[in-house]
């Protein structure tokens, strides 16, 4: 299971890479935690003090920050359902962090379509993490549907990274 | 269905970037892409100008762009004309026969005082040799170009025998990235692009202006509040009221036909719903019960029904109801998404989004026969409005990587690209009918 995880993050991490080194301009955005470059799965802030309680694997899913989504989904899938308990968990164990799940689409289709399920998608993460335990006044969601992209172009590569969400603590 | 695009294609002539309309310091330029061969051949002869200083702008030249822009007139080039007469003393029908115009457009302006013009213009038939009509304004000249779109009007109406719809306006967001810096204008122009004024400026998206239908107000939804909330704008004095600021999402306003009541989409109740908003009695009502999505209201031009977009079924497809919230029925089933309808103004077809494997298109829906004819053959249009007189729908679309406006008839023959000169534009709408000059 360590493994698996490990290697999806690995994919995850690498999908990340390729996006910021290839000749695509990704857009820095205050919501992306420092988007401008590989550095915007890691370091948030939170995990320096918590980093000597946590486990590896822990700390990586706590370290990203993004969830993905197929196209006109907003179901999430297993290796997004651990960051997001892996979230939730150093959300019951610091009481006085609040967080923000911001939700995001690529930019085909309507954009009104994609504000509604940016916000749908910013929701089935919200109720993840209420499900484990979190109280629901310290979730907030907000939708910025497809007016937020992560990464510019029409290709599959950039709908993929803007089919997201962020969250932000 | 192929035998009818068929026999269109035949008609049609592609003109790719041969018709280009520009004028120094123009703010966009309009490339016809796409002509139709059978158009009236109309003379516009360039207007005489009596006065010292040239006029602020050139009656005739707009009276031509707006006919051809329309696809229903072929204009003739000035360099084919044996004489060019500005009233009816002047004109020899006969050289008009000779270059095989059918209509003939003849005129002048005159500067009667400081920044007072006066416009004469004449149509006439050149195989009756018969005058169909002639108008005169004393106007200003921040107002020739309006005078110059009335007169198309004219024009249109009386050979075509349906209102024309050049004296109206857009309104359309622009954004443009300077230094990682966003800025978002939303502007209303002349239904030409020309004249645009900036409505609003955020830092943050501005979205779905919507036109209520005196043309006075705009609704819109803005993030200026770093989330989505929805609008609504007097132009004349920019004087502005948040009208939709619930928990959740907010967007897509549509203004009902008689402008009383707004139709918006708000999460508040736990997913994106239909709702009204009573600008009289402020009072809210819920149209859609639905966990799915429910957005992107459209009235029916009497007021009666609502289209939107719900993704009830699994993917987004067009659905009706009646505005009390009874008698729902999904209308479309053809291809894999159908998103954000819009009334025509007869009721009869709604323009939308659809993409039938190969991409985001424009395609229009005929209520009665539940047709679904496919208007474009690019990937990323969005955001379609029929003008106000039904012959054409303005919609967004993507050009090198660059989003820009485009129009195409409503029966897809006749093609247009409005190109601005910087940035990202996106999200038009086209006004109703100008109320007043």
């Amino acid at each position: 299971m360590i493994k698996r995880s490990h290697f999806v993050l690995a994919t995850v991490l690498s999908l990340m890479l390729a996006a910021c080194g290839g000749d695509k301009g990704v857009i820095g955005e205050e919501g992306d935690a420092g988007a401008t470059g590989a550095t915007a799965s890691g370091l948030s802030e939170g995990s320096d003090t918590s980093g000597s309680e946590l486990g590896a694997e822990m700390e990586q899913l706590l370290n990203t920050n993004k969830i993905y989504f197929e196209f006109d989904s907003y179901n999430v899938d297993r290796q997004s359902q651990r960051v997001i308990e892996a979230h939730s968990q150093f959300l019951i164990e610091n009481p006085n962090v609040n967080v923000v799940l911001e939700g995001h689409a690529d930019e085909r289709g309507t954009r009104e379509y994609n504000l509604a399920l940016g916000e749908r998608r910013a929701n089935s993460a919200a109720e993840i993490m209420i499900a484990y335990g979190v109280a629901p006044g310290r979730i907030q969601t907000v939708s910025y549907g497809e007016e937020r992209p992560a990464a510019l172009g029409s290709d599959a590569s950039a709908w993929q990274l803007n089919r997201r969400v962020v969250i932000l603590r | 269905m192929k035998n009818t695009r068929q026999k269109i294609s035949f008609f049609v002539v592609l003109m790719a970037a041969v018709l280009s309309i520009r004028s120094a310091g123009a703010v966009l330029e309009i490339d016809i892409t796409q002509g139709v061969a059978a158009g009236i051949p109309i003379a516009v002869v360039p207007f005489e100008y009596r006065g010292s200083d040239p006029p602020p702008h050139e009656v005739s030249k707009v009276v031509g762009s707006d006919l051809r822009r329309s696809g229903r007139f072929e204009t003739i080039a000035h360099e084919n004309f044996l004489n060019r007469p500005h009233d009816h003393t002047e004109v020899e029908f006969k050289d008009w026969r000779l270059i095989k115009a059918e209509v003939l457009v003849v005129g002048r302006v005159i500067r009667m005082a400081l920044d007072q013009y006066r416009v004469e213009f004449r149509l006439f038939d050149v195989f009756k040799e018969q005058q169909l009509g002639g108008f005169r304004y004393d106007v200003s000249g921040n107002k020739l170009r309006k005078i110059a779109h009335q007169i198309a009007d004219f024009i249109y109406l009386r050979l075509i025998g349906e209102r024309g719809a050049f004296d109206t306006r857009i309104a359309y967001v622009t954004l443009q990235v300077i230094d990682g810096e966003r800025n978002y204008l939303l502007r209303v122009a002349d239904s030409d692009g020309y004249n645009p004024r900036t409505i609003l400026k955020s830092d943050e998206p501005i979205l779905s202006p919507s036109w209520s239908p005196d043309g006075e107000k705009l609704s819109y939804v803005s993030f200026e509040k770093k989330r989505s909330m929805v609008y609504v704008q007097r132009l004349k004095d920019a004087s502005r009221e948040l009208v939709a600021s619930h928990d959740g999402i907010n967007g897509a306003p549509a203004w009902s036909p008689n402008g009383r009541t707004l139709a918006f989409t708000s999460s508040k109740d736990g997913n994106p719903e239909i709702y009204l908003f009573d600008t009289q009695t402020r009072l809210i009502t819920r149209v859609t019960q639905h966990h799915g999505i429910d957005t992107e209201a459209a009235w029916s031009p009497n007021g009666q029904h609502l289209v939107f977009t719900s993704d009830r079924s699994g993917r987004p497809q067009i659905y009706r109801i009646r505005r009390n919230g009874t008698g729902l029925e999904r209308l479309t089933f053809e291809g894999k998404y159908n998103a954000r309808a819009f009334y025509d103004p007869n009721g009869e077809r709604l323009t939308l989004v659809t993409n039938q494997g190969n991409g985001y298109r424009i395609g229009v829906f005929y209520l009665d026969s539940r047709g679904l004819h496919v208007l474009t053959d690019t990937t990323l249009d969005e955001s379609p409005s029929f003008a106000p007189n039904g012959a054409m729908i303005l919609y967004a679309t993507q050009q090198g990587g660059r989003g820009v406006l485009a129009a195409v008839s409503s029966d897809g023959r006749v093609k247009q690209t409005l190109r601005f000169q910087k940035g990202d534009v996106r999200e038009p709408a086209w006004s109703p009918y100008n109320q007043k000059l």
